[in-house]
């Protein structure tokens, strides 16, 4: 894994932030600087508050209290004009891709570039033909998104998100529903784009075997805080339960298997069913 | 009652921000050109079925019942009043709503269960701008253009029934009509007011897919609820306008 190059300034900073959502604490406090040029992997049980990092990074959440710096920036403080500027130099990779069906796959990458840029249409064709080589796909710029594998679909939306060249690459769950050789696929793309480019990646996922070949750090998010932040392979040798629990995937410890319940031997004996 | 107030405050509030927002640009244009074209030229089929036969079955009732009276002339005139005043405008907006306005919105609503929307806003691109303001204006040119299309449509079922079913002479019928029909009372006013309900129908559609919740069953209840409100509305805007054009 070859090392980036990296600068003193993080890329982004969550100052003290708690964000409360349908009167549950989802951020409770949360610390984490993310270095500049990395790969960085989010992980965390499900509802631990992953992909509302995304969003408070992309400014369509604002915490309840503290901070989101990126680049300086403090995101929570913008005006929309201002957030509409800053999400021009972020790319974000949704989970299920969010290409627009009723546009032709190099329609939907052309998008960006024509609402944003003053490009002529030969030298749209010609970058959108140049980001869909990047991830294999220039033979189907003429298809429509039905016409094609989930997988690919994603790699489309990833061409489109890299469209105007942003600095910061968002990735929500990329490896969700993929086969091995689609996940190959993108966790190859995934560092090849970002050591290429020089951008900053952040990467959702549950993949802890991926994880290790793709982040240059891991941090662990569960109950509003920061569990782990370190290089996957020392999260793999550490002895705390909670980082233990998840990267060895164990089905009971400080995350509970069991949903929250009385006792089953009051259901199955009789005191349950009344209240049933 | 107070959910209802409440939904109709959100409407408004909601066609405030597209209409504010609004922008003309050369990609807008481009696409509201589309809009016209999935919105008004996808309903031609069923407004010019539904308008002969409107035209045919009026003709009929309207010939039978003047004729009890000895005024089976005074028919092309009936046909054409009520098509032009009333049922033109209204019957082509309820049409268009069940037709276009339920695949705006179910459009809309699985663009937001599908994240499409959250995508354009994430390129910095202003979903109220590139989705809701070219169906919007779209159906405020969608629609009159259909009236025009059913009224004549239904002045040929009119003409079918009259000339060549009942064996009325064409010169007549035509006479009568353009004696009694004012172009500036009778098709100008039919004519503004498709332009208020074709504007009614296309901000329910949009409105309803936008506040769709991101579900199946979400979509499915948007659906109904804009052919629902915009029948309704469109009745009760009729009997304003009409009220203030007589």
């Amino acid at each position: 894994m070859t090392e980036p190059t990296q600068t003193d300034q993080p890329a982004i900073e969550f100052e003290d932030l708690t964000l409360i959502l349908g009167g549950r604490t989802i951020l409770d406090g949360l610390n984490l600087s993310i270095p500049q040029g990395q790969v960085t992997a989010l992980m965390g049980p499900s509802g631990a508050g992953k992909t509302t990092l995304l969003k408070l990074i992309t400014g369509q959440l604002k915490p309840d209290k503290g901070r989101v710096v990126v680049n300086g920036v403090v995101v929570n403080e913008l005006n929309s004009k201002a957030l509409n500027q800053f999400r021009k130099n972020v790319g974000v990779l949704l989970q299920n891709g969010a290409l627009f069906t009723d546009l032709t796959v190099f329609d939907n990458i052309a998008l960006p570039l024509r609402e944003h840029t003053d490009l002529d249409e030969s030298l749209i064709r010609r970058v959108v033909l140049l980001k869909l080589h990047t991830v294999g796909l220039r033979g189907a710029a003429k298809l429509y998104p039905r016409e094609l594998s989930g997988g690919m679909n994603r790699r489309i939306a990833m061409a489109r998100a890299m469209a105007l060249d942003p600095g910061l690459m968002l990735y929500d769950e990329p490896f969700a529903g993929l086969d091995p050789i689609s996940m190959g696929i993108s966790l190859r793309l995934i560092r090849q784009v970002n050591e290429a480019l020089g951008m900053t990646s952040i990467v959702v996922t549950h993949d802890v075997h991926e994880v290790t070949k793709l982040a240059h750090l891991a941090c662990i998010i569960a109950n509003g805080h920061l569990i782990a932040s370190a290089s996957p392979h020392d999260l793999a040798e550490s002895e705390e339960p909670l980082v233990r629990q998840f990267m060895q995937g164990l089905p009971d410890g400080p995350v509970a298997f069991h949903y929250p319940a009385k006792s089953l031997s009051d259901d199955l004996l009789g005191q349950g069913e009344q209240h049933a | 009652m107070l959910s209802g107030l409440r939904e109709m405050g959100r409407a408004v509030l909601f066609l405030g921000q597209a209409i504010s927002r609004m922008r003309l640009t050369k990609l807008q244009v481009g696409e509201t050109l589309r809009q016209i074209y999935y919105a008004g030229a996808r309903s031609l089929v069923i407004i010019v079925t539904c308008g002969f036969f409107v035209g045919l079955v009026l003709t009929l009732q309207t010939y039978d019942t003047l004729t009890r009276f000895g005024a089976a002339d005074a028919a092309s005139t009936v046909l054409a009043l009520s098509l032009f005043r009333e049922l033109g405008p209204v019957l082509t907006a309820i049409l268009f709503a069940g037709r276009a306005g339920t695949s705006i919105t179910a459009e809309i609503g699985l663009m937001r269960a599908t994240e499409q929307l959250d995508a354009l806003d994430l390129m910095a691109i202003d979903p109220m701008e590139r989705i809701v303001q070219p169906r919007l204006i779209a159906g405020l040119i969608a629609v009159p253009a259909l009236v025009v299309i059913f009224n004549m449509m239904a002045l040929l079922g009119g003409v079918f029934f009259a000339v060549f079913v009942m064996g009325n002479d064409p010169v007549s019928f035509w006479g009568n009509m353009q004696n009694s029909v004012e172009f500036g009372r009778d098709f100008l006013h039919g004519l503004g007011k498709s332009v208020g309900f074709g504007f009614l129908a296309a901000w329910l559609a949009v409105y309803f897919g936008w506040s769709a919740k991101a579900t199946s069953e979400g979509v499915a209840l948007a659906t109904t609820q804009t052919v629902i409100a915009t029948a309704i509305s469109v009745l009760i805007l009729d009997f304003v306008l009409s009220a203030f054009m007589l």
